[in-house]
């Protein structure tokens, strides 16, 4: 599904990602994890074009470097943002019809589907999306961009300041979106829910990815978890 | 009473001209992130076509093709003009909108010559709609007011009912997010261009035959313009309106009424006579002050409350 080698990125002279490689599969859960400042939203936004990448990304075997990220989108990838960017001063409805990327709704997901998932979004449909809760709008963030039907949906620390219940929401939602056949990259700095859900893990140290491997692999690796993880 | 009826009528048509100009003019404002100096320009070229037009085939074509015409030709000034300049930064954008106002000046004095052309009023609208105390309200001014609010209606409903509009409102205020949704930012970004040079050269179609048509006509209402945007608050639509019939309807009723700042003290019961201290202060009529009203506002506005009545950042 998605294939990264010796991927850079730079914020004006610093050079940020110095040599990303990284694969997704089809219908895969993967995580990045890492600690603050190292690299994961940028490795994201890089892959959406929204950072300018250098290296080479391919996505369902098209090399999508160079590309902007408009058009990233419509071949198939989904990007949440951090921090639980909505439109603040658009209805839920509104913010759910924007992640659509024509008129027509097709494909995995209907507004409806997501109303019935969460029907506390369903409640406050016709509200602004900047006065629902953190966790409404964390809900929102991801069910707008899965109205744009991607096959790839990649997510920047969605559990981010979330009480634990919301935690367990986010996962579930997480694994019936793989269910349905999306592939997932989840960011994440906490490892609770990436270990339990993803299939593979890398972690990110520095613009570097410093481990890759399964779930258990990172549970027996102390090394790692202590030099890269821990805080 | 006659005067401050038809200060308030012309106040509110000179209020909603501008309203269309500052509409335009902010909106813009909110995706480049810098005033368009040229943006009066457009006005000025909505007027001029609009007269070329209706000499060649009547006002009531003119009415739709100038403004057209004038949209197509900003589309193209921020494709292949503004786009690049973008990149580059704001200092070089606002650079960019300089030159463009000096080239359109140059354009229309090469086209059209150094004083003004003779783009009139068309006949059937020529007459007054009614008298009021013996003074005629011509049937123009409110032909101005209903293409005005039509066009308002228009886009508020555009931008907040379609989801075209919702896409424009997405693209100005989180460009990043919109475009990672799959949206096409930068073509958004020219339609918001073309339609703001559209309505700023709608103003020129209708506002060209009821005031005057020339070279300068640009540079006189740029500036009132500038600062209706920024009194309103920059990128604030709501702020715009307000601000637009404020400073119009101030406008026009400090023209209008021929009074003395002296005269109005001596209401008050002070005597000033011609030889207590300022006494030319005193005998300036509200008529000489009214070209500078606006900009006393500006100034006012930007020390009490810096980011306008409705805005959202420091201007
Ligand atoms: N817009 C930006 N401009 C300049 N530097 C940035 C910007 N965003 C992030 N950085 C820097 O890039 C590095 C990586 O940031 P980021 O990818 O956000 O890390 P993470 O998501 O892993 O916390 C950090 O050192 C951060 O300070
Ligand atoms: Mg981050």
């Amino acid at each position: 599904m998605l294939e990264i080698k010796d991927l850079h990125a730079y914020y004006g002279k610093s050079h940020i990602l110095q040599g990303v490689d990284l694969r997704v599969g089809n219908g895969e859960i993967v995580s990045l994890l890492g600690r603050n400042g190292v690299g994961r939203s940028t490795t994201i936004k890089a892959i959406i074009g929204d950072v300018p990448p250098e290296g080479s990304i391919r996505f369902k075997g098209e090399e999508i470097v160079g590309l902007k990220a408009h058009e990233i989108a419509h071949l198939g990838i989904g990007y949440v943002p951090e921090n639980r960017d909505i439109f603040p001063g658009l209805t839920v409805r509104q913010n759910l019809l924007l992640g659509m990327k024509g008129t027509k709704q097709q494909g995995r997901w209907t507004m409806d589907n997501m109303f019935e998932m969460f029907p506390l979004l369903a409640e406050r449909a016709d509200t602004e999306g900047g006065v629902i809760s953190g966790g409404e709008q964390q809900m929102l963030t991801i069910c707008r961009t899965l109205m744009g039907d991607p096959d790839l949906i990649m997510i920047d620390e969605p559990t981010e300041g979330l009480a634990p219940m919301l935690v367990e929401q986010v996962s579930e939602l997480l694994a019936e979106i793989a269910t349905r056949g999306v592939s997932v990259l989840l960011v994440e700095q906490k490892l609770t829910i990436a270990l339990k859900i993803s299939q593979r893990v890398y972690v990110m140290g520095h613009g570097r990815i410093v481990f890759e491997g399964t779930p258990e692999e990172l549970r027996a690796n102390d090394q790692i978890r202590k030099e890269w993880l821990e805080v | 009473m006659e005067l401050v009826v038809f200060s308030l009528l012309n106040g509110i048509v000179f209020g909603l001209l501008l309203f269309m100009m500052s509409a335009g003019l902010t909106l813009i404002f909110s995706m480049m992130g810098v005033l368009n100096f040229a943006h009066a320009s457009f006005y000025m070229l909505g007027a001029y076509f609009a007269f070329q037009i209706s000499q060649a085939v009547g006002f009531w074509p003119a009415l739709v093709l100038a403004p057209l015409v004038v949209g197509v030709a900003g589309g193209l000034v921020e494709r292949y003009g503004l786009r690049r300049v973008h990149k580059h930064g704001h200092v070089p954008e606002l650079l960019f909108t300089f030159g463009l106002a000096f080239l359109i000046q140059e354009f229309v004095v090469l086209g059209w010559g150094r004083v003004g052309v003779p783009y009139r009023v068309p006949e059937i609208l020529n007459f007054p709609l009614f008298t009021l105390f013996g003074t005629n309200f011509p049937a123009y001014r409110a032909f101005m007011v209903l293409i005005s609010i039509g066009m308002f209606v228009a886009l508020f409903a555009i931008l907040t009912r379609t989801r075209v509009g919702l896409i424009v409102q997405a693209s100005l205020t989180h460009p990043h997010i919109a475009a990672t949704l799959g949206h096409n930012v930068p073509r958004v970004f020219m339609y918001v261009f073309a339609g703001g040079t559209a309505l700023a050269g709608l103003a020129g179609v209708i506002g060209g035959n009821a005031f005057v048509t020339n070279p300068s006509m640009a540079a006189l209402l740029g500036t009132i313009v500038f600062v209706v945007v920024i009194v309103g608050g920059l990128g604030s639509l709501t702020g715009a309106f307000i601000a637009a019939m404020v400073i119009g309807i101030v406008q026009t009723f400090s023209v209008a009424l021929d009074v003395s700042v002296g005269s109005f003290f001596g209401l008050l019961g002070l005597d000033l006579s011609s030889n207590s201290i300022f006494y030319e202060y005193w005998t300036l009529t509200l008529t000489d002050i009214a070209p500078v009203t606006p900009y006393l506002l500006l100034v006012l506005i930007l020390i009490f409350r810096p980011m306008g009545l409705m805005g959202k950042r420091e201007t």
